[in-house]
């Protein structure tokens, strides 16, 4: 492996990395469209920022064209806040709005300025090496050691204020009421969101980054139960897509960053199938295990409403079960076995009669409020 | 106006002058006044729209009022927040928030812990304590989506529970949930006020408010009555709370269940 193929590899796991501990909070938040917004308006801030200082790198320049990013969140909470459009349409209205005017931004004043579409759309991740500096005797990318320092600020902005940023993710109302600033919190969030958008800008462009910032939390939202394990997940995922894509790049020849991109897309759908809780596959089968719970229900129930009348040895038998339950045979036949195997009913002839602990089912059913009584002064009943 | 270092009627858990919120240009609640002493479980109590969440969140600081203000305990609530424990209503969050129940009790401290500082074994045990106390300490580490309408609902008041405030404010507690919660949780109200506490509670279901609680309000946008239950609870300011709606109360307007001449009321 080449020490270049190596960069570019790490840039695009840190510009996973960095977005992904953000971007669970969006999601959380249920503003992951917000990432997309900034990321196409930082390039007014970018353009315009260019213009005042006629630079295109140090972290005057970062602050300026990251301001664009937070002045677009602002604008919406403004739109919003109005309460004549709905918040996502109001994201709709304003980042078209500053992207447009940045693109005529760059016809009318940048037009010696190399400054290529496809670069703003995509980044150019597989050319970070025209642009290098020394660091510790290293001739490395500017953008590596950027994105290193980033993605080291949101990792301590998001541990110091780990506690703060949950309780306000979660229940805004009461860390407001305990004394917290969850707008600020929301904002540093944004802001920090913005100042990864620009610094990310040359590697992965307007558009994929919000597969970076939104796609890895999204897939590792539905492995974990726990808040800082999404955000491990989520770096865990931008690390094999960053991986991944980069060698399918080279085999396939395309875009490096674009197969990241698609890279993240994978993982979120492997993550959609096979999670072993809320995956698809998962939830059929807890689905099939409730249904074949509910058919031997269903049948201790009916024996048990026919076990002592003199229906019973027409009720209970297994013929019975075609008619009277409209089970086709096969579906009966399985019921049966189940209920068998489980110790549930047995075989007498033709007829079927309740185990104990298959009539302990029934009971619990046809008659809650024996259990129930007993467990009234117990909280634990329900 | 008082002196700013002095405190303004000390005596009542919670003391509302010419309190009135307003959202764009309609008022939402109009020159309240209310005077709920210390120690009672009281009940704000008026139809859908009445403004008895908007009053909840005004008194805890969340909305701004337009005008009036209000002192708990003799202070602003700026000065008394860490006396005070908040249960909103339990729609207001995201339950498929990725964290277990004890994790949610443990946020009723972050209050007490401030800025920064984290919660350690002390703040662990306090919050299995408080779950212990609501009869969830078998769901500790049970991610929230995973637990039952009441069990949540106990949880939020574990939560508040664990800030061992001196008045509460709870926003429908028992809203949706099944009957042995909703008895569970009066019985945790009702001990939480034989310590001293004060419980202010929105509550929706008219045929309890006489059983559960002995102060009420009744609101409709503006204070209608307060009071004893005994002395307020009458169907002259049902029907000013309510309008026609009560018309049915007017034969029996003591009866055992008048709510049931109500339409039910939902959660917003």
């Amino acid at each position: 492996m080449s020490s270049l193929g190596l960069q570019i590899m790490l840039v695009g796991a840190l510009v996973g990395i960095s977005s992904s501990f953000l971007g669970s909070f969006l999601v959380l938040r249920k503003n992951s469209m917000l990432s997309d917004a900034i990321s196409h308006s930082i390039l007014l801030g970018i353009i315009l920022t260019y213009l005042v200082i006629k630079q295109t790198t140090g972290p005057l320049f970062i602050i300026g064209a990251a301001l664009s990013g937070v002045v677009t969140v602002y604008l919406t909470e403004f739109i919003t806040s109005t309460k004549r459009v709905k918040n996502d349409a109001a994201i709709g209205l304003v980042f078209p709005a500053l992207f447009s005017i940045a693109v005529i931004l760059i016809n009318v004043y940048a037009r010696d300025v190399h400054i290529d579409i496809d670069a703003v759309l995509f980044g150019e991740i597989g050319f970070i090496w025209l642009d290098t500096t020394a660091f510790l005797g290293l001739e490395l990318p500017k953008s590596l050691i950027s994105m290193s320092i980033i993605t080291l600020i949101n990792l301590a902005f998001i541990s110091i204020f780990y506690k703060e940023l949950k309780l306000s993710t979660f229940d805004e109302a009461l860390a407001k009421a305990l004394g917290f600033k969850p707008i600020l919190l929301f904002y540093s969030l944004l802001t920090l969101t913005s100042v990864t958008a620009v610094t990310a800008f040359d590697a992965v462009g307007a558009i994929l980054l919000v597969s970076f910032m939104i796609v890895p939390p999204a897939a590792a939202y539905l492995l974990t139960d726990k808040l800082w394990r999404m955000m491990a997940y989520g770096s865990l995922i931008s690390l094999g897509s960053s991986v991944t894509g980069y060698y399918l790049a080279l085999y396939w020849d395309v875009s490096i960053a674009g197969m990241m991109a698609v890279m993240t897309g994978i993982f979120l759908i492997l993550a959609f199938l096979l999670s072993p809780h809320y995956g698809l596959i998962a939830q059929e089968i807890i689905r099939r295990n409730q249904r074949f719970a509910n058919e031997e229900r269903a049948l201790l129930v009916h024996l048990f409403n026919h076990e002592t009348s003199h229906h019973q040895n027409e009720e209970n038998i297994v013929t019975a079960l075609q008619e009277h339950l409209m089970w086709n045979g096969e579906r009966s036949r399985n019921v049966l076995m189940r209920s068998l195997n489980e110790n549930l009913i047995e075989r007498d002839g033709e007829v079927l009669n309740l185990t104990l602990k298959g009539r302990a089912i029934a009971l619990e059913i046809m008659q809650p409020w024996q259990k129930h009584f007993l467990n009234e002064t117990n909280l634990n009943s329900k | 106006m008082s002196m700013p270092n002095s405190s303004h009627e000390p005596n009542l858990a919670l003391h509302v002058e010419d309190l009135t919120v307003s959202y764009s240009s309609k008022p939402v609640l109009w020159d309240i006044d209310l005077d709920i002493p210390p120690g009672v479980l009281a009940a704000i109590v008026g139809p859908n729209g009445a403004g008895k969440s908007t009053l909840i969140k005004t008194v805890l600081g969340l909305i701004k009022p337009a005008a009036g203000h209000v002192y708990i305990y003799g202070k602003p609530y700026e000065k008394q927040r860490s006396i005070v424990g908040y249960v909103p209503q339990r729609s207001s969050v995201d339950w498929d928030f990725p964290t277990t129940a004890i994790d949610v009790v443990t946020m009723g401290l972050y209050g007490r812990l401030g800025w920064l500082k984290r919660p350690g074994k002390a703040e662990k045990q306090q919050a299995e304590e408080a779950l212990t106390q609501v009869g969830m300490q078998d769901f500790a580490h049970r991610q929230i989506s995973q637990l039952s309408g009441g069990q949540q609902q106990r949880v939020f008041l574990a939560r508040a529970l664990v800030q061992q405030a001196d008045i509460y404010f709870m926003d429908e507690p028992m809203a949706g949930v099944d009957a042995t919660t909703e008895r569970a949780i009066i019985n945790l109200l009702r001990n939480l006020r034989n310590q001293g506490k004060t419980v202010i509670v929105v509550h929706h279901d008219l045929s309890t408010v006489t059983s559960y609680f002995d102060w009420m309000l009744f609101l409709n946008v503006r204070t209608i009555a307060q009071g004893h239950v005994n002395d307020v609870y009458n169907a002259e300011n049902l029907r000013a709370a309510y309008g026609d709606k009560v018309a049915l109360l007017n034969q029996n307007p003591l009866s055992q269940n008048p709510g049931s001449a109500l339409e039910p009321e939902s959660t917003p």
